[in-house]
């Protein structure tokens, strides 16, 4: 068995030397968890791409397949772009991290990228934004506006990612705001406009006129849009076509400089695995236009927390802050560090309901 | 004027050259398609079909179509037995889940011990959860004769909500820094549906299909209960004079299609996957569904119906890399290929009559 699997990876390693050398054009690929057209995270994804194609020409080639579910089909279109002779493959969804790992073994010459994992190997590097800092900013403008003081909150899959945000937006909410209530809502999807929209509409009846949504979708934007006085966030993407209301600002997935830089790298050979956290200072993590909706003073605060965040004079999770049980969590003036932003599992103070197990 | 008129028997021949000529119909109108999207036809459809079978990487590709072509052919074989007799489980999808949760549960159980008798026991458990999910619409219907359709299909979406409890609750990995998701078994061999020889695509999942497609063969073509079955489907109130137990009949349907579904379901989690993730699943359990019927709810047929799934989904993936087609006209091109089998399947029941009615 041992033998058969050498021989197998040989032709594998042989098929690509040979592929990769009939062409100089450095080759991209790209595996897609949605559609390119959902208007939210793999959308941005894929300007990343475009973006990639406009910087390099001629020089590069780039590739994708959309709609990949995760698991044994993203490691055989990872294998088959591998075996196509692609030089660098960006897997854009966490799912996609044992798989990555996986195909990443057979082709130790072909460089990988994965979004938003913690699995790394000599050629596979992982990448992901801190949107944490976008949802201070989005925080902070929820807790001025909201009149019934009911914030709603859309969550996909309860994840440190998004508790991570819910935390944020709920503490800087909180700030301006004393008596902010969050209702979180779970749809357990990325992405499902039917979903999104029973969920927001859900949120709207109990009461909430501000809507935050850590899904892909524009529907509850929409739906936000029916019931009147409801403001919304656009979420990966700017999702301008609500704006000026009920989208009033938005958190932008600007993964461009990101991509180009690490092509550029395979390009000069000097390419290595790494790990990066962009915020709001590396323009990964964008604030979207704040439209007139929100009132002036309003504005110049979230955009003078932005440029704090940006400058790195503030971290949103800054003491002290206890978690939901009472417990203390970050001493006055402590701020958390990566390792426990990336495991976070809890609800801080405040927060009512618990996480869904 | 063009009217339908029934024919007294099902036409035989057209009955086996129907999924041959939708399969010509789809390549002509996906031809179509795919020249309204500006891409050469020819080039598209040899991406498709031609590629994954006999191309430069065919040794990559060939042991992927049985990767996953078996999980279909599996869940399909029971659904064919159900469908012959007109018990209609839709719920494959949700009992393929249960087998995962059941067999990896069982699996992740037993973590870390060694021990010849774990993998065996995770197939029984796998087994059971499918089973014991489809015995729910098949009880419900016995008993107070609720729809099996609706009952089967709402019960997928629970299994889904089950799916997400347990990849961030009971089975989460207590290493994965909180992700949700359980430990993945292809890195603990006495857990791990390995191939069987590396490389070659074959693990367990692949024989269990091929023995459900001989078990089911042998069974409708030589046993009592077969005959049971075809005969309930044709002609219901003969078969209850010549002593058919319905209600037998459809917990044997239904059950033996939920034990099916669950040992695909446990199959693919132990082997391909090697994770429970809330995404796990991945629709096998209702594309089995078109595989029946393409296969013509043949054993035989199923397994070729199966094959050629497979080889869509494979060199779908290949023509959205190399082509840049969107993953939406690939969808659109399958859903064709059921289309006109549907469409093309009137004709084997009616044939056209030309000129008006004759009077009666």
């Amino acid at each position: 068995m041992k033998l058969t699997t050498l021989m197998t990876s040989a032709a594998m390693v042989l098929g690509l030397a040979t592929s990769a050398m009939a062409q100089d054009k450095t080759k991209v690929g790209f595996v897609f968890v949605g559609p390119v057209g959902d208007g939210g995270w793999t959308y941005e994804h894929n300007e990343g791409r475009l973006a990639v194609e406009e910087e390099f020409g001629d020089k590069v080639e780039t590739v994708y397949v959309e709609s990949v579910a995760e698991g044994p089909d993203s490691e055989r279109v990872m294998t088959q772009m591998a075996l196509d002779g692609a030089d660098l493959i960006f897997t854009t969804s966490f799912g996609y991290m044992d798989p990555t790992i996986n195909v990443a073994k057979k082709f130790p010459n072909v460089k990988f990228e994965h979004a938003t994992g913690y699995k790394r190997a000599d050629n596979v590097s992982t990448y992901g934004a801190r949107f944490y800092e976008g949802r201070a900013v989005q925080g902070t403008i929820a807790g001025h506006m909201t009149e019934s003081n009911i914030v709603g909150y859309i969550g996909s899959f309860p994840i440190p990612e998004v508790i991570r945000g819910i935390n944020s937006a709920y503490i800087h909410a909180k700030k301006v705001n004393p008596d902010v209530q969050f209702k979180i809502v779970w749809a357990y999807t990325w992405f499902d406009p039917a979903k999104e929209a029973d969920a927001a509409k859900v949120l709207i009846e109990q009461g909430a006129d501000v809507i935050l949504q850590h899904t892909d979708s524009t529907a509850p934007q929409a739906a936000a849009q029916e019931a009147g006085n409801v403001i919304t966030f656009g979420q990966a993407s700017d999702m301008a076509q609500y704006a000026p209301k009920p989208r009033v600002s938005s958190i932008i997935d600007n993964w461009a400089p990101y991509y180009i830089d690490r092509v550029k790298a395979v390009m000069d050979g000097t390419w290595e695995s790494q790990d990066t956290w962009g915020g709001i200072d590396s323009g990964m993590v964008g604030i979207g236009e704040i439209s007139d909706a929100v009132p002036a003073e309003v504005k110049e605060e979230a955009l003078a927390l932005k440029d704090k965040m940006a400058n790195g004079e503030y971290h949103p999770f800054t003491g002290p802050i206890k978690k939901q049980d009472g417990s203390d969590w970050l001493a006055e003036g402590e701020t958390a560090d990566d390792k426990a932003l990336l495991e976070m599992n809890f609800y801080v103070e405040g927060i009512e309901g618990s996480i869904p197990e | 004027m063009i009217r339908l008129e029934k024919r007294p028997q099902p036409s035989r021949a057209l009955s086996l050259s129907t999924p041959i000529m939708a399969v010509l119909a789809t390549f002509f109108f996906g031809g179509l398609l795919f020249v309204v999207l500006g891409k050469d036809p020819v080039e598209a459809l040899q991406t498709i079909f031609w590629q994954p079978i006999f191309g430069e990487y065919a040794f990559y590709y060939r042991p992927q179509l049985l990767i996953k072509g078996a999980p279909l052919v599996l869940i399909a074989i029971g659904l064919s037995l159900g469908f012959k007799a007109g018990i209609w489980n839709i719920g494959a999808e949700g009992q393929y889940i249960m087998g995962a949760i059941f067999g990896a549960a069982v699996g992740l159980a037993f973590y870390p011990a060694e021990g010849w008798y774990i993998f065996p026991l995770m197939v029984i458990a796998g087994a059971l959860g499918g089973w014991a999910w489809a015995m729910i619409p098949a009880f419900l219907k016995v008993r107070f004769g609720t729809n099996e359709i609706l009952v089967s299909l709402m019960l997928v979406y629970v299994a889904e909500q089950f799916l997400a409890s347990m990849s961030l609750g009971l089975l989460k990995n207590p290493e994965g820094f909180g992700f949700p998701g359980s430990r993945n078994l292809q890195h603990y061999a006495p857990a791990h549906n390995a191939e069987l020889l590396a490389g070659s695509g074959m693990h367990w999942g692949v024989i269990a299909a091929l023995i459900a497609v001989i078990f089911a063969y042998v069974l409708l073509a030589k046993h009592r209960l077969g005959f049971a079955i075809r005969v309930t489907g044709e002609a219901p109130r003969a078969a209850r004079f010549s002593g058919v137990n319905p209600a037998r009949l459809v917990l044997f349907c239904l059950g033996t299609s939920g034990l099916l579904a669950g040992l695909a379901g446990m199959f693919e989690v132990s082997g391909p996957s090697g994770q429970i993730t809330i995404d796990f699943n991945v629709g096998y359990g209702f594309t089995a569904i078109i595989v029946a019927f393409l296969g013509r709810l043949h054993p035989i047929g199923i397994l070729l119906a199966g094959g050629l799934m497979a080889l869509t989904y494979i060199g779908g993936d290949i023509a959205q890399s190399n082509l840049g087609l969107p993953a939406a006209a690939i969808q659109v091109f399958q859903g064709m290929l059921l289309f006109f089998l549907l469409a093309l399947d009137v004709f084997t029941h009616y044939r056209l009559r030309f000129g008006a009615a004759e009077a009666a």
